[in-house]
C-alpha cells in the first residue's frame, strides 16, 4: 500500500473566481485516517486557506457533510483506505449554495426544519401536579428511528427533487414532523398536515429512496414520507366522510 | 424560503450550480429511478392493448382474429417485450417499496417489513396463477 | 370537495391502488396474451371462451378496474416523471390536465367499452 494519497477538492473562492476549480493536494495515506484527517492535515500542514467544515470528528454532530467520489458523506466516516489508491474527490454538497471553498449555505434547510413544528404540541397541557408523561417502551419505539436525525443534510444533496426545485420541504423535515406526528405524548399531527399537506410538502417525494441510502444514521427518511402519504391519504378521506362537527 | 441576497464585501456571491436534465444519468440509482418512472408509460400501453382487445372481441371472430395476428407482429413482440420487462420492474419495486408505506402492528409490535413483502409477492403468485387459471383451464 | 386542502391525497390513493392492481395483474396478462398465446406456447383461449367470460358480470368488473386505475397510476407518474425529467414543474397547469385528462378519457373508454359489450 502506498504511503500518499491524493486529494482533488473543489476550491472556490468568490473573491477571486466566479466558478469553483479543483486544486489537488497529497496526504499520508494512514490506515485509520478519514476523508476529514486529510483535509485537516492539507490546512494544517499544505494551505491553510481550504475552507471546510467539521467539529465531533465522530458522526454525531452533522458538520462535516461534502461529497466524496460523488456521494454524499460524512468526511469523518469516510476512511481513506476504502478509495485508496485514489484520487479521491472532495467538492461540497449538492444542491445547497456553495458560500466558499467546502462550505455550503444551509439556512434553507433550518428554515425548513422549523417550519414542521418540531415540538410536542398539546392541545391542553399536563399540570406539573399531574406528574410526568408515561411512555411504554413500545411507544417509544414507534418513533425512535425518526428521533436520530442529526441535521447532516446528505438526504438533500441525495434526494433529486429537492435538488430540482429547492421548494421541496425535503426528507429530513419530514422525518423530524413524524418524529413527533407518532410520539404517544403529542397532539399536533393537524397542524404538521395542514403545513406539509401543500404543493411543496410530502407530495413531491417520488420515493427515488436515495436519502435513506445515504443516511448515517439509518434514520429511513424515505420510509418516514411514504407512511405520511399514507396517513395523509386516510385523514383527507376521513374528512371527507365525516366533516369536522362529526368527528 | 430561498431569499436572494444582496452580495457585498462581507457577503460574496454563493455560488449555485443549476441540475442539468441529464442529471439522471450522473448515478445508478437514479438511472433505475427513471426507468421505474417511465415503465408508468408502458402501463398505459398495455391498458390500451387491452382496450383493444375488448373491442376487437365486441367486433366479432375475424376482428379478433386480427387483432391476435397484430399481437404476433414483430412490432407488437418487441413493444411487448419491453413493456413486459419494465412492468416487472414495476412490479418487483413496488413489492419491495410497499411496506415502508404500510406499518402493520400485530399484538403492539410492527410486522417486519419483510413479511409484509412476501405477503405481496405471496398475493402476486396467486392473482397470476388465478387469471392463467380462468383463461385456460377451468 | 377540495375546500383549502389540495386534491394531492386523491391523486396519491388513486395512483396506490392502480399501482397495486398494475403490478398484480398486468404481467400475466401481458405474458399469456403477449407470448404465451401468439407464440403457441400454450393453446389460446378460443373466442367463444373469451366472450362468454366478458359476459361474466365479475369478469367485467374485473375489466373495468384493470383498465381504469392503472392509467391513473400511470398518469401521476409520468407528471412527476415530466416535473423531475424535463424540469417542466412551472407548466404545470399544462401538464395536469394532460396528464389526469388522459387518464379520465381512457377510463370513459373501458367503462363505454365494457357497458357496451354485446
Amino acid at each position: 500500500m502506498a504511503d500518499r494519497i491524493t486529494l482533488e477538492v473543489t476550491r472556490y473562492r468568490p473573491e477571486q473566481e466566479a466558478e469553483p476549480t479543483t486544486q489537488r493536494y497529497e496526504a499520508p495515506l494512514r490506515k485509520d485516517w478519514v476523508v476529514l484527517d486529510a483535509l485537516n492535515y492539507i490546512k494544517d500542514k499544505v494551505d491553510g486557506t481550504l475552507t471546510f467544515r467539521w467539529s465531533c470528528r465522530m458522526g454525531v454532530c452533522g458538520s462535516c457533510g461534502m461529497t466524496v467520489n460523488g456521494e454524499p458523506k460524512l468526511t469523518c466516516a469516510a476512511f481513506l483506505t476504502d478509495y485508496a489508491p485514489g484520487p479521491i474527490r472532495v467538492e461540497p454538497l449538492r444542491n445547497f449554495p456553495v458560500v466558499r471553498d467546502l462550505v455550503v449555505e444551509i439556512s434553507d434547510f433550518m428554515a425548513k426544519l422549523s417550519a414542521v413544528k418540531p415540538w410536542i404540541i398539546r392541545e391542553t397541557d399536563k399540570p406539573l401536579t399531574d406528574g410526568e408523561y408515561r411512555q411504554t417502551p413500545e411507544q417509544l419505539e414507534e418513533y425512535k428511528q425518526y428521533s436520530m436525525c442529526i441535521n447532516c443534510t446528505l438526504c438533500y444533496a441525495a434526494c433529486p427533487v429537492y435538488g430540482l426545485d429547492p421548494g421541496f420541504v425535503g426528507p429530513a423535515a419530514i422525518a423530524l414532523a413524524q418524529r413527533y406526528n407518532l410520539d404517544s405524548r403529542d397532539e399536533g399531527s393537524a397542524q404538521r398536515l395542514d403545513a406539509l399537506s401543500g404543493h411543496d410538502g410530502i407530495w413531491g417525494c417520488t420515493f427515488v429512496g436515495e436519502c435513506t441510502k445515504v443516511c448515517p444514521k439509518h434514520v429511513d427518511p424515505a420510509g418516514a414520507v411514504q407512511r405520511y402519504k399514507l396517513t395523509a391519504a386516510k385523514e383527507w378521506f376521513r374528512s371527507l366522510l365525516l366533516p369536522r362537527g362529526a368527528r | 424560503m430561498n431569499v436572494t441576497p444582496t452580495y457585498t464585501e462581507f457577503h460574496p456571491r454563493w455560488y449555485r450550480r443549476r441540475p442539468t436534465t441529464w442529471w439522471w444519468l450522473h448515478k445508478g440509482a437514479y438511472l433505475r429511478f427513471i426507468l421505474r418512472e417511465l415503465s408508468s408509460l408502458f402501463i398505459a400501453y398495455f391498458v390500451a392493448v387491452t382496450l383493444a382487445q375488448l373491442y376487437a372481441l365486441s367486433r366479432g371472430e375475424a376482428a379478433y382474429a386480427r387483432w391476435q395476428a397484430w399481437m404476433a407482429s414483430p412490432l407488437a413482440l418487441v413493444l411487448n417485450a419491453v413493456s413486459l420487462a419494465l412492468i416487472t420492474y414495476h412490479a418487483v419495486t413496488w413489492f419491495s417499496l410497499a411496506p415502508k408505506a404500510m406499518v402493520v402492528h400485530l399484538r403492539g409490535r410492527p410486522v417486519p417489513g419483510t413479511w409484509i413483502a412476501a405477503a405481496n409477492y405471496l398475493a402476486w403468485l396467486v392473482a397470476s396463477v388465478v387469471v392463467a387459471w380462468v383463461l385456460i383451464g377451468g | 370537495m377540495t375546500r383549502r386542502r389540495s386534491i394531492e391525497p386523491l391523486l396519491w390513493t388513486l395512483f396506490s391502488a392502480g399501482g397495486v392492481v398494475a403490478a398484480l395483474v398486468l404481467p400475466v396478462h401481458l405474458l399469456l396474451f403477449g407470448f404465451a398465446f401468439p407464440l403457441g406456447w400454450l393453446e389460446p383461449p378460443s373466442y367463444q371462451r373469451l366472450v362468454g367470460l366478458v359476459h361474466n358480470p365479475l369478469v367485467r368488473l374485473y375489466l373495468l378496474v384493470v383498465c381504469t386505475l392503472p392509467l391513473f397510476h400511470a398518469a401521476h407518474r409520468f407528471r412527476y416523471t415530466l416535473y423531475d425529467g424535463l424540469q417542466i414543474k412551472h407548466l404545470n397547469e399544462l401538464v395536469n390536465p394532460l396528464c389526469y385528462g388522459g387518464a379520465l378519457v381512457g377510463s370513459a373508454l373501458a367503462v363505454w367499452l365494457v357497458w357496451s359489450f354485446p
